[in-house]
């Protein structure tokens, strides 16, 4: 099980890669999100994937009465997945607002920071 | 019945152990409170500044603490560490949340500037006070989750910052800074989940600890991640170039609090993570990292000096900069680490009072390319005279301040310069890179306040016209006066600080004392 979600994590995560490397701004969005699954899929195999009990300790013990299964990795993944879907509506807010300021959803063409023209350098001093 | 290991604290943290946290507690609980009164004509502001207030006092206690103490570490939610979150600091961390405070004090004045008329609804004291919040708790953090976590705080509040005003100029800005900075968070997520699976901590000083053990090309894999995902938020060569394309689209205030933080946080990450926490990997990246400064100290300054935009020029500074940081990182004995951390310390200050000074400047002349200005000198000779200090103060000219940590990394190039190429060519780097600021510092100096006239027009002999000076720009002016003062002065008795850096410095080559402070030394066999 762990070498079919290692394998899906490298497809995640080069499929993320290869959108991000597009000059689309929304291909580059979908790429930012599939590339974010992947790495909250890569803490979830991290954390071991088994098949044992949710981690609860039953009333009069103190430690649990067999194996659990270990929840860290599902809260940093839950703190990641919140984290990441916030960004990510924050940039989808601001691609569609460049969009309709710029008229540009394409990243060459989105120039004004950068002038396509820009001047030649100071030749004075 | 088992007999349970110690797992929980069973006493409370006692209240002097509170000056750790509570930069942190007030600056997001500032924020949340100026959020409700934002639209208040005085209050932000007076709210701002009385909490940042509050903010370097609880550091000034936390460091004189950790002068004579050692560093201090407190564990939240009652669980021991390594699995509690610990907050830990040491002297580079206290100092350095010590100086962004101080520097964010000086913006929230400074900022008046450009807030005439302006309602509040933008929420510009509460987002400042967020990412102080952000910036502080990655300084005094002790665990990884938690540093990126605190990255995400600084890179939400920094991009509500940069947006703010919602100019074209400034999307096009923001979309570039985003998508860099959010690519650069994932892949330190990326990098934690490999720890994670690996060691199955992410305690910084528990990492130290059994690191050690672990598979050495995968822990060098990790590192090799967090260094493209620290330098990038760092913006060392090659991944810098969203630096220049952003840090020149939002108000002056806005860009020179990102200059004096955003960047610095990045290296201070490299500074822990490489250096402290995995130092045998950082021994098999050090050609990398090496080759990395070297690129990054020559290339930013000819960057600058082909650059006829004022604040995209200082931009170029700004990455220099990093490259001395990063030459300090590839030389690590206590004279390198000193000189590297003196030198964030120089940098939150120094950037920050350069870019405000290039905000008056542009805000004095109503214009942001130097083509457009000249003879300043004769219309504004204080404006000149801040501007020129900053210039040898960033350049590394003596008495100025940036000049001892770069005495210190030359230092240790030169003690290294006998192992390898690695010394020599940092030294030959870190002069050439001095030079090439010099000279583009005092360029742009040179045309926009030395020469006649703006390019193209004819010498006329009258001194360029200004707008007059408001009550805000004063204000402005006495705030960054204030810190170009506060940085002359550092460089004129540097003794305290380098003596300061250096004991940091040793604590990061041998985490010894880090680790006890955690409260995992006893775990060892």
């Amino acid at each position: 099980m762990d070498y079919i979600l290692a394998a899906l994590v490298g497809v995640f995560v080069s499929l993320g890669i290869y959108l991000l490397l597009s000059r689309s701004v929304i291909r580059m969005l979908i790429g930012m999100t599939i590339l974010g699954n992947g790495v909250n899929l890569l803490i979830f195999t991290a954390g071991r994937v088994t098949r044992e009990v949710a981690p609860i300790v039953p009333g009069g013990l103190d430690v649990p009465a067999g194996p659990i299964a270990n929840p860290l990795p599902q809260a940093l993944i839950l703190t990641a997945i919140v984290i990441g879907f916030s960004m990510f509506s924050f940039l989808l807010v601001l691609a569609f607002r460049a969009y309709k300021s710029l008229d540009a959803d394409n990243t060459d063409t989105m120039r004004l920071a950068e002038p396509e023209n820009a001047p030649q350098p100071p030749l004075s001093y | 019945m088992t007999q349970l290991p110690q797992a929980m604290i069973e006493t409370a943290t006692s209240a002097a152990d509170w000056v750790l946290v509570l930069p942190v507690v007030l600056a997001l609980m500032g924020s949340a409170a100026l959020l409700v009164v934002r639209r208040s004509n005085r209050l932000p502001l007076l709210g701002a500044v009385l909490v940042i207030v509050a903010i370097i006092a609880c550091e000034i206690s936390l460091l004189l603490r950790i002068v004579s103490e050692g560093p201090l570490s407190m564990t939240m939610g009652k669980w021991l560490p390594p699995f509690g979150i610990s907050l830990t600091a040491d002297l580079f961390g206290a100092g350095f949340a010590l100086a962004a405070a101080v520097v964010t004090l000086v913006v929230v004045l400074y900022a008046e500037i450009d807030r005439e008329g302006n309602d509040g609804k933008d929420g510009f004291h509460s987002m400042v006070l967020l990412l102080l919040a952000g910036v502080t708790g990655s300084f005094l953090t002790g665990d990884l989750f938690n540093l990126y976590v605190w990255f995400e705080v600084m890179l939400i509040a920094s991009f509500g910052l940069i947006v703010s005003g919602s100019s074209p100029l400034q999307l096009d800005g923001a979309v570039k800074y985003g998508f860099l900075n959010f690519l650069a968070t994932t892949l330190f997520l990326l990098a934690l989940g490999l720890t994670y699976g690996l060691l199955g901590t992410l305690n910084m000083a528990d990492i130290m600890l059994v690191a050690p053990d672990a598979n050495r090309a995968a822990m060098t894999g990790i590192a090799a991640l967090l260094l493209l995902a620290f330098g990038m938020k760092a913006a060392a060569f090659p991944v810098n170039a969203w630096l220049p394309a952003s840090y020149h689209t939002p108000t002056p205030a806005v860009s020179a609090l990102f200059a004096g933080l955003l960047t610095k946080v990045g290296a201070y990450a490299l500074l822990r993570a490489l250096v402290a926490v995995l130092p045998d990997s950082r021994e098999m990246l050090e050609p990398v990292l090496a080759v990395l400064a070297v690129a990054t100290l020559v290339i930013a300054p000819l960057g600058a000096i082909a650059e006829t935009h004022l604040r995209r020029a200082v931009g170029f500074f700004v990455i220099g900069g990093i490259g001395a940081i990063l030459a300090g990182l590839s030389l690590p004995d206590v004279i390198g680490i000193a000189g590297a951390g003196i030198y964030i310390f120089h940098a939150i200050l120094a950037m920050t009072a350069l870019y405000m000074v290039v905000g008056l400047i542009e805000v004095r002349t109503g214009a942001s390319d130097t083509r457009q200005m000249g003879g300043l000198y004769a219309a504004s000779a204080p404006l000149s005279i801040l501007f020129f200090l900053l210039i040898l103060a960033v350049a590394g000219v003596p008495p100025f301040l940036g000049f001892w940590p770069k005495l210190l990394l030359l230092e240790a190039g030169v003690a290294d310069a006998e192992l390898g190429w690695v010394g020599s060519a940092l030294v030959v780097a870190l002069v050439i890179n001095a030079i090439l600021t010099l000279i583009a510092g005092t360029r742009l100096w040179s045309h926009v306040f030395w020469r006649n006239g703006p390019e193209g027009q004819p010498a006329s002999g009258e001194p360029m016209p200004l707008v007059a000076p408001t009550p805000r720009v004063r204000l402005a002016f006495g705030a960054v006066s204030a810190l170009v003062l506060g940085v002359v002065l550092i460089g004129l008795w540097p003794n305290p600080l380098i003596e300061v850096g250096q004991r940091a410095a040793a604590d990061i080559v041998d985490p010894g004392r880090y680790v006890e402070a955690v409260g995992l030394a006893e775990v060892e066999p």
